[in-house]
């Protein structure tokens, strides 16, 4: 059987409005990861990056740490110093 | 079986701890101080007659039956209203006594309608019993003159009737509205012989301010208030206590048959979390189990466009089975995963975790307290080290000070908002922050000292401005702090919000409120006595929801308002089984009891035990599914008993997500929003149709009892066991107490828990272990679960979600006392009396700017998505805020709400969406696409005979 044809088709058929652009998961990525470090960004310098890298490691599934890492490599555009600093990190370890 | 019965002791028990001793009808008698007479001769099987009393309510002392003599006093006293006394001789049956009852019954009598034969209540009444009692073998006056025989019947209420000519004024139902329920519905109307009951100023049941928590009804000696089902059915013969499945309260009740058949759902004295209480949705509303939308039979297709076709349990299992296998095949091993729910048993969540992780060999599980609590299990456990309120609901009882922040108790957590307002009525102090005037700040004798009208968002700000005023006027309790928590940690956080940018005069830029009322609410919830914190959705569903928790707790640990009873940090959980399916495992970076999954002891000692290699990284939460389902890398599904697609936020990513999948295999007791998009549909089961247990919002645990077969052929948790042998893992068991045996063997809080022991001690609170046998009402008792307790900066961030001109409202959601969560139960129920759809409740002044009146058709618009409902003009409402619930599928609030969630937990943002409102005449164009997608989406084909 094939299994092509469920794909999206759901989508398709509710939708009739006019179409809502989310953020991709790249941005969403992006996102998350500053919210972390925004969060831990009030202790003090290396206790915020440790936090964050670890809520990460923690939290994270390994496709999106891995994606994360490939948005790093690229740039990493859009990413607050701390996040940026613990994927660093993050990569380094993994 | 027979019926489960309950001894009326007639009076509530006392609380003294002294004890006096006395005599009645010849035996020596040792009760506490303070107890009644009546009390006192029950405790030794003496029943005294009597009507208007009974233990859920003070004594009123006016029916005259239960009169006593007591040698060497003058009269015949109530023994209800007269308390013992050291050394006091009693007789309850003498010659003068017995003439006097028969007197009095006669009187009753002579008023009452003789129809015991064909009356609803017959065997079930006080009266015909005392009547007995007494012996009462005439009655002179006869029935010819002035009576109440021919008054009407008030049946406006869907589940109980009022059939004013047998009422005997007794005033029960009147005490139990006011003191058990907290409504004030009820008053004697009319005079000496014409008074009768009336709810409101003569009102129907239904119009007026009752909220049909059955209370009164459960009240009434006599046939007066009786349960509908009485009448329809008949007097049950058997019953089993049972756990209700609707909300975290955890009531228990006595569940009455007749057959297979329900007849009632009784409150439980004995039940430690509702203490014989109830609301609408427990007592009454479980008709959903026997609705004719309910699916029996498997289901599956190979297209969701195509119409469901039935097959057998072995072919849909078999179907499921190898399309999992098909895609991990094709996609890797993490391309599937799965849901437990809240609403099945502990057994049942266990075993969905325990097949995702050991058949499908990831952790790809997770569950709906991901949209509701999930920042509550991060806060507390960092701070305090446990992912679970501190108190039992007890507790309240000596609180001093009550704390609310984003919670309704009076609608989310109704029986424990009873007892609450029990407690404030007796003079507890009250503070509500919350952006709606909700009930409790104003309520039949209930005021709220202080209400924090708060702009929603901004519930960091107000929680650090509180901490400000504690730390900087020298309210902190220094000696707590210094004994139990890191002093270092705590200077550090001190030091924080000392800073002036957190005073209550420099964060009313965003919260709106009033720093006086800020101050003296700081002030009042940190010297004011036993200070509790009480909170729900509002608090966690936000952006910062996991700041707030961890902000709420610091509060709590400066003003050393924790490890006693009447204080604590107390999150109001949702769902019956919230607390259990995450105590279970249910989340993707968690093992059974909160162990993550990368601890390498923790993993041996599953993969022991399960005879399973387990994966050592975390799987995907909910929202990180869908992301993953849309890019790709995510194609099968099993979700049990939860409707993602309606509860989740941003219905058309949901939507995108789910119709990306290849295989969605969905296992609920109705076609629900989400089976719209499921390849594989598996029957569920009721509460009422299987054994288990269910964890409530005090870590209870409690049984729930099967009270007939499933109507489906099959519990929930051995459907599970099927899919999961199918998928080549064998799991062997006979019974749920089997698994509750594997969980307390893996799960050191929870060793000490068995079914022998909860059969015998009735329920037991986690950690239940070597160390408390018992279980463990409050938590942290001379020490935290952690060590020391954590003080944790919260720096308060404004939610992205903004207000503009395009969008100048803010949208906050919730739910109301008649309906539940997404509604499939109660929408199936009689309670649509109370809710028969979802309404915006929006400020007279927004309304009026928008030309809109009360019952208008309005537009509702976010940057996510559009729908339309109604208006309901409410002087609730601050300007600039408005508000809905999420009951009705067809309103679909959630395709307004965004995907912003919590930094740490991607709990949703519900609680703040930037909206636009506008007159309009109909559905959205994404109401109407929907609701036909949904109806082809439907189909089952005939069975080909
Ligand atoms: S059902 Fe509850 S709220 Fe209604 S009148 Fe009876 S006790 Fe009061
Ligand atoms: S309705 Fe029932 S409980 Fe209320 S006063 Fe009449 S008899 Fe008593
Ligand atoms: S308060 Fe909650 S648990 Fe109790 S009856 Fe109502 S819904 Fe059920
Ligand atoms: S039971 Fe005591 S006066 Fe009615």
């Amino acid at each position: 059987m094939s299994h092509s044809q469920t794909h999206g088709e759901a989508h398709d058929a509710a939708h009739g409005d006019d179409a809502h652009s989310h953020t991709s998961t790249d941005d969403r990525l992006v996102y998350m990861a500053n919210q972390i470090a925004t969060f831990f960004g009030s202790q003090k310098h290396d206790a915020a990056v440790a936090g964050t890298r670890d809520h990460i490691a923690k939290f994270w599934d390994p496709r999106m740490r891995a994606r994360i890492a490939e948005l790093l490599v690229s740039g990493g555009e859009g990413l607050k110093p701390i996040a940026r600093e613990a994927l660093e990190g993050l990569a380094r370890k993994q | 079986m027979s019926l489960v019965h309950e001894i009326d002791y007639g009076t509530p028990a006392s609380k003294s701890e002294k004890l006096v001793t006395l005599t009645i009808d010849g035996m020596k008698v040792q009760v506490p101080e303070g107890t009644s007479i009546m009390r006192a001769a029950m405790e030794v099987g003496n029943q005294i007659p009597k009507l208007c009393a009974t233990d859920m309510l003070d004594a009123f002392g006016s029916c005259r039956l239960c009169l006593i003599e007591i040698e060497g006093r003058n009269g015949t006293p109530a023994s209800c209203t007269t308390p013992v006394a050291e050394g006091i001789v009693v007789k309850t049956q003498t010659e003068r006594l017995k003439q006097i009852r028969r007197g009095v019954m006669e009187l009753y009598i002579s008023d009452h309608p003789l129809d015991c034969l064909t009356c609803s209540a017959n065997g079930d009444c006080e009266l015909q019993d005392m009547a007995g009692v007494v012996g009462l073998r005439e009655v002179r006056y006869g029935y010819e003159g002035e009576n109440h025989i021919k008054m009407g019947k008030d049946e406006s209420n869907p589940y109980f009737t009022y059939e004013k000519s047998k009422c005997i004024v007794c005033n029960r139902c009147v005490r139990a509205c006011e003191e058990v329920q907290g409504t004030f519905a009820l008053t004697i109307s009319g005079r000496g012989f014409g008074s009768r009951v009336s709810p409101g100023m003569d009102e129907e049941f239904l119009s007026s301010e009752c909220v049909s928590c059955g209370a009164c009804v459960q009240a009434c000696p006599t046939a007066t208030l009786n349960e509908k089902a009485m009448y329809d059915i008949g007097t049950p013969e058997h019953s089993l206590v049972t756990t209700c499945a609707y909300c975290g309260v955890g009531c228990t009740f006595k569940a009455e048959m007749r057959g297979d058949e329900l007849v009632r759902m009784v409150p439980y004295k004995d039940g430690k979390a509702n203490r014989g209480h109830s609301c609408v949705k427990g007592r009454f509303a479980y008709g959903y189990a026997t609705h004719k939308d309910r699916i029996l039979k498997p289901m599956i297709r190979s297209s969701i466009h195509e119409p469901w076709k039935e097959v057998s349990y072995e072919e849909a299992i078999a179907y499921a089975a190898s399309e999992f296998k098909r895609i991990q095949e094709k996609y890797g091993r993490r391309a599937v995963g799965g849901i437990t729910s809240s609403r099945c048993t502990n057994e049942e969540t266990y075993l969905v975790q325990k097949l995702i992780r050991g058949a499908f060999g990831n952790n790809n599980v997770d569950t709906c307290a991901r949209v509701c609590h999930s920042p509550t299990g991060y806060g507390l456990s960092q701070t305090y080290g446990t992912s679970a309120g501190t108190q039992d609901f007890d507790s309240v009882e000596e609180s001093d000070v009550i704390l609310v922040i984003g919670a309704n108790p009076t609608d989310g957590h109704p029986v424990f908002g009873s007892r609450m307002k029990k407690r404030l009525r007796e003079g507890a102090k009250l503070i509500v922050i919350d952006p709606r005037k909700i009930d409790l700040v104003r309520t039949p004798h209930v005021q709220a000292d202080y209400h924090l009208p708060l702009r929603p968002g901004t519930n960091v700000a107000m929680v650090t401005a509180i901490a400000h005023v504690i730390v900087t006027e020298g309210l902190v309790h220094e000696d707590f702090v210094r004994d139990y928590c890191d002093w270092d940690e705590f200077q550090e956080w001190a030091e924080f919000v000392a800073e002036e940018r957190h005073s209550p005069e420099a964060i009313q830029q965003y919260t709106g409120v009033d720093p006086a009322l800020v101050r003296g609410a700081a002030r009042l919830y940190a010297k004011g006595g036993n200070g509790a914190i009480y909170y729900g959705l509002g608090v966690t569903e936000h952006s910062q929801g996991s700041t707030t928790v961890i902000g709420i707790a610091n509060l709590a640990m400066a003003t050393g308002n924790i490890g006693r009873n009447g204080v604590g940090v107390n999150p109001l959980r949702g769902q019956n089984n919230v607390q259990g399916s995450c105590d279970m495992g249910s989340f993707p970076h968690e093992l059974p009891g909160y162990r993550h999954v990368a601890e390498d002891d923790t993993r041996v000692l599953f993969e022991r035990d399960w005879g399973v290699k387990l994966d050592d990284e975390p799987g995907l939460r909910i929202p990180n599914m869908f992301d993953a389902a849309v890019d790709g890398t995510f194609k099968g599904m099993y979700v049990q008993g939860e409707d993602i697609l309606q509860s989740d936020p941003d219905t058309r990513h949901v939507s995108a997500g789910l119709g990306a999948l290849e295989c969605l295999v969905v296992q609920d007791l109705f076609l629900n929003e989400t089976a719209n998009y499921a390849h594989v549909f598996l029957p569920g089961c009721s509460f009422l149709e299987k054994d288990g247990t269910f964890t409530n919002a005090e870590r209870r645990i409690q049984r729930v009892r099967k009270l007939m077969a499933p109507k489906n052929g099959y519990a929930d948790w051995e459907v599970t066991i099927m899919l999961a042998e199918a998928l080549g893992y064998k799991m062997d068991y006979q019974h749920p107490s089997e698994i509750m045996d594997e969980i307390a063997r893996l799960t050191p809080t929870f060793t000490g828990v068995s079914y022998a022991k909860l059969e015998e001690a009735g329920s037991v609170q986690w950690p239940c272990n070597e160390k408390a046998p018992e279980g463990t009402p409050v938590m942290h008792i001379g020490g935290f679960v952690r060590g020391k307790g954590k003080f944790m900066l919260t720096e308060y961030v404004p939610t992205d979600e903004r207000t503009g001109p395009r969008f100048p409202l803010l949208l906050t959601t919730g739910r109301i006392l008649s309906q539940y969560n997404v509604g499939a139960q109660t929408r199936r129920t009689e309670n649509v009396a109370w809710h028969p759809e979802d309404v915006l409740e929006i400020h007279p002044h927004d309304a009026e700017t928008r030309g809109i009146r009360d019952g208008d058709y309005v537009r509702l618009d976010s940057r996510a998505g559009s729908t339309s409902l109604k208006a309901v003009i409410s002087e609730r409402m601050p300007t600039g805020v408005v508000y809905t619930t999420f009951h009705h599928p067809v309103t679909q609030a959630n395709v307004i709400t965004t995907d912003y969630s919590d930094w740490a937990t991607n709990c949703p943002e519900y609680k703040v969406t930037a909206v636009q409102i506008s007159p309009s005449n109909g559905p959205s164009p994404w109401q109407e696409n929907y609701e036909a997608f949904s109806r082809q989406s439907r189909r089952i084909a005939e069975a080909a005979e």
